[in-house]
């Protein structure tokens, strides 16, 4: 699976202006609704249920890099977005620096098998420090669309 | 007194396949020993002590792995990791969609 097949390019956000985890997970659940990838009426829920799988565990995986996650029936596909924090937020991650990079997934309740790809998707290209660098450091949302786009391409990844 | 090296082939049982909580549980467990902890997946190999590597392998129910160790308690470690697919991770999301399988167990 690549970039392309699940984030949705108009929902990304170069400039987060939340500074905690719930907060974060509001702004880039409202950047999906705003695109159009979700129903308005069903944000709060998708965010409560977020919020939720966090709970359980953070989805702050180390590097710099949080997947935060949910299923939801209001999806008829898995629909993910990116959004970058210059500053970084405190997630809780499993290594407990802030995270700079989040990649946000809602997926339909009964496909694993997809949010298991784009998972992998996301692991594989973010081992490349490169990638994760120029990501950190892109200047708008069009830079981050290249840069996922070059990743698609594997430019970075051989 | 050379490494001795253990390894196992284990199922994916869970519904849901090796997502990032299983992995997360995977990672922490296997950091828990010395010896250092591989899985292969269709010739892959990863690090078993990084989240990272481990979501990587995208292991759906059903997928085969190889769970190899190499240390000095690579069989307790071997053991254990072996014993938590089996469990299926303990994830009570998997469970309540498995009403069938716990009746069976």
């Amino acid at each position: 699976m690549k970039f392309a097949d699940f984030v949705c390019t108009p929902a990304i956000r170069q400039a987060l202006s939340a500074t905690d985890k719930e907060s974060v997970v509001r702004e880039m659940v409202a950047a999906l609704v705003e695109a159009g990838a979700i129903p308005e009426d069903d944000s709060d829920s998708i965010v409560k249920a977020i919020l939720k799988r966090e709970e359980l565990g953070s989805t702050g995986i180390g590097r710099g890099v949080a997947v935060p996650h949910t299923k939801h029936p209001s999806v008829e596909k898995l629909v993910g977005t990116v959004g970058v924090s210059e500053g970084g937020v405190d997630f809780d991650s499993l290594d407990g620096d802030k995270v700079q990079l989040f990649f946000l997934l809602v997926s339909p309740p009964d496909r694993p098998g997809d949010h298991l790809r784009a998972l992998e998707n996301i692991s594989r290209q973010l081992r490349d420090e490169m990638f994760c660098k120029f990501l950190k450091q892109a200047k708008s949302a069009e830079d981050i669309q290249q840069l996922l786009e070059e990743a698609d391409n594997n430019q970075f990844v051989s | 007194m050379a490494d001795k090296t253990a390894s196992r082939t284990v199922t994916v049982l869970n519904e849901q396949g090796v997502h990032l909580r299983p992995a997360d549980l995977f990672v922490r467990l296997a950091k828990r020993f010395e010896s250092q902890v591989e899985v292969l997946k269709d010739g892959q190999c990863v690090d078993g002590k990084s989240i990272l590597d481990m979501i990587t392998l995208s292991a759906v129910k059903g997928s085969k792995l190889i769970i190899r160790t190499t240390g000095p308690d690579a069989e307790q470690a071997l053991d254990a990791l072996v014993d938590l697919f089996q469990r299926k991770f303990d994830q009570p999301q998997d469970n309540e969609q498995q009403t069938a399988d716990q009746q069976q167990a």
